[in-house]
């Protein structure tokens, strides 16, 4: 049981790169924390450096209140699950499991115990004996698993576990790590680049952008309440539409604080198609594109008239001048139809014109 | 089209055949050699068919040796080679895994100079630095040893390089991954590079130990007591005879038994390989 703390970590490469530039974070005991962002923004490199398998530059990781920065990877009390599982091809599983406790010269009865006790929670009791390759992805995966939790270290560190998995025992592996992660209330903290994974995992989220923190906090906080641009066309899929906003425009249609905003974001799913403009809120017009219909909801790609209104900053983006509205089932307008969609005041999300700052009107 | 398919497939066979008749027929004739009389032999007459001398002759060459040039039972010169053997495939394997995993995995100053240095002896093997290496062996008094026939040879840079290749298609991963469970430098070559390597060494064993069987220039010169002879270097020897008749059974007796060796690595170590590329690890 330990609380985990970033304190102005840093990483630069001997090259001069900067991976990392200056990152606080805070993990309480038994917290399970996500760090999310697209690839490159460092959020791999962060974690190896908690594992000790990347050396820190600047700053201070601190595990259940002990700097580690000169600490090894064994001795700082954490156990890793990699994206390609790193099983030992030529071991059993329960080999696999046993060999970081042997390596600690644990009693043999002990560890025993350990790793039929972790194989009776997975599911791998009948598998013990069989080597990684005789196993399918979710198999191994869940042998990845029990190599940390026999461990039962202070601290879980995911590395993208899931990503080599198929889309739907992704989904089924992500219920388990979080049931189990409850069930051992071990601080854990996970990497990865899908922000549907990160939502439903988090107790805290964390999402990086260019080796900075951009917005730390609860999922559905962040949700409702993107910090930046950056944070709030990647949490939210299909992402948040952003559009420039001539102030004077936005200062006679909002008032107040508003004044200030250079960029409206509009959630697809805030849109409502109708004809009237309602109080304080956003009406558009738009030329629909294309339909995408998934069963339970419909998505409209329209584009507007001004095209240069529209925000091109972040990834995950869509061409200029696009609109992208979501709609309950799968009643849609056609092609090339003109509609009008409209979102009222308080599903406005408003940011400075560099998209660096939420304006609170 | 079903004859002509018929046709075809004999003419394919046939070409077989011929094929494999043109490799066989010499290690036939030397085993039906060594199984007839020499003045036979000498004469000319000598049979296709197998002779009555068979014991008679192996009892002779294994135990005894020829009656003039050698001097040596063959018996003595395989155990030889097979010393010599053994201990370059063995040893070649050692040094260059141990230097591979330096290369690869260690961080140190002038690693990539070392990696060349190493690589640049691929174009000096021994004959081209026999005159310095016949030299430092006979000063460190290792001349008519078994440690002056295989030492010289063991520093192996195409091992080396081929365990490089190997270990970078390592995954990073297993490194981290022990590292995290508390597997130190040695522990991690012991229990997870060398069982991945298993299949490369058995390659490699196969190769190197042939190599090893097959020398003749280096033990020809560092050789000069009889009982020290390699098999290669010993049927040289019975052949060229100067003032008696050279002793054909007991020079094909010898060529059959110079052969059993590499046959027998070659078909035991045959099915680690197949298993070897059977069995995709990594």
């Amino acid at each position: 049981m330990a609380n985990v703390t970033l304190r102005n970590v840093r990483k630069t490469y001997t090259g001069g790169f900067e991976a990392i530039k200056g990152v606080n974070v805070d993990v309480a005991d038994g917290q399970f924390c996500v760090l999310v962002g697209p690839s490159g923004c460092g959020k791999s490199t962060l974690l190896r450096m908690v594992a000790g398998l990347e050396t820190v530059t600047g700053g201070e990781i601190d595990i259940g209140g002990r700097v580690v920065n000169q600490i090894e990877p064994a001795d700082r009390d954490i156990a890793m699950v990699f994206q390609n599982y790193a099983l030992y091809p030529h071991m059993s599983v329960y080999n696999n499991m046993a060999y970081g406790l042997r390596n600690r010269g644990m009693a043999e009865a002990e560890i025993k115990t350990r790793v039929e006790e972790a194989a009776r929670v997975l599911e791998l009791s009948a598998m013990l004996e069989r080597k990684p390759r005789q196993l399918s992805g979710g198999q191994r995966q869940r042998v990845a698993m029990g190599r940390a939790i026999v461990r039962q270290p202070k601290v879980f560190l995911f590395d993208e576990p899931l990503s080599n998995l198929d889309a739907k025992l992704r989904i089924a592996m992500r219920v388990e790590i979080r049931k189990l992660q409850r069930r051992l209330n071990t601080t854990s903290i996970y990497v990865t680049h899908d922000q549907l994974e990160a939502m439903t995992l988090a107790d805290v989220l964390v999402v990086m952008n260019g080796g900075q923190v951009e917005q730390v906090g609860n999922p559905l906080a962040i949700y409702e309440k993107p910090a930046t641009t950056f944070v709030a066309s990647f949490i939210g899929a299909p992402p948040m539409n952003l559009m420039s906003t001539r102030p004077d425009e936005i200062k006679s249609q909002l008032g107040g604080a508003a004044g200030e905003a250079g960029i409206v974001g509009i959630r697809p799913e805030d849109f409502v198609i109708t004809d009237q403009t309602p109080a304080g809120g956003v009406a558009l017009p738009l030329t629909v594109e294309a339909i995408e219909r998934v069963g339970a909801e419909t998505f409209v790609y329209g584009s507007r008239e001004q095209e240069d209104q529209r925000v091109a900053a972040t990834p995950g983006e869509l061409p200029p001048g696009e609109i992208i509205v979501r709609i309950p089932g799968t009643e849609a307008p056609a092609i090339g139809q003109k509609i009008r969609v409209a979102a009222v005041r308080q599903k406005l999300h408003l940011f400075s014109g560099d998209g660096r700052k939420r304006i609170e009107a | 089209m079903v004859e002509d398919e018929g046709i075809r497939r004999y003419v394919a066979h046939f070409i077989l055949w011929i094929g494999i008749a043109i490799v066989a027929f010499p290690v036939y004739i030397a085993i039906i050699a060594s199984t007839q009389d020499n003045a036979l032999i000498a004469n000319g007459q000598m049979s296709l068919l197998p002779g009555g001398h068979f014991f008679e002759v192996y009892y002779q060459t294994i135990f005894v040796g020829t009656s003039g040039s050698t001097r040596e039972p063959v018996g003595n010169m395989m155990l030889n080679s097979l010393v010599m053997a053994l201990a370059i495939a063995i040893g070649k394997i050692a040094i260059s895994i141990i230097s591979a995993y330096a290369i690869v995995y260690f961080r140190f100053p002038f690693r990539m100079s070392i990696f060349w240095i190493i690589f640049i002896t691929l174009m000096l093997p021994v004959e081209v630095r026999i005159y310095p290496t016949y030299k430092i062996v006979a000063d460190l008094h290792m001349l008519d040893s078994y440690a002056g026939l295989a030492l010289p040879l063991i520093a192996s840079a195409t091992a080396t390089l081929l365990f490089r290749q190997f270990f970078m298609t390592v995954p990073d991963e297993l490194l981290e991954a022990s590292r995290i469970d508390g597997a130190g430098p040695l522990r991690f070559f012991w229990d997870t590079l060398l069982p991945l390597s298993r299949t490369n060494m058995a390659a490699l064993f196969v190769i190197l130990f042939i190599l090893g069987w097959n020398q003749y220039l280096w033990p020809l010169l560092i050789t000069t007591r009889d009982d020290m002879q390699t098999i290669q270097v010993g049927i040289r020897k019975m052949i060229t005879t100067t003032d008696a008749l050279t002793e054909w059974p007991i020079v094909m007796a010898t060529a059959v038994l110079a052969m059993l060796p590499p046959v027998f690595v070659v078909v035991a170590m045959q099915k680690l390989f197949v298993r070897g590329l059977v069995e995709t690890e990594k």
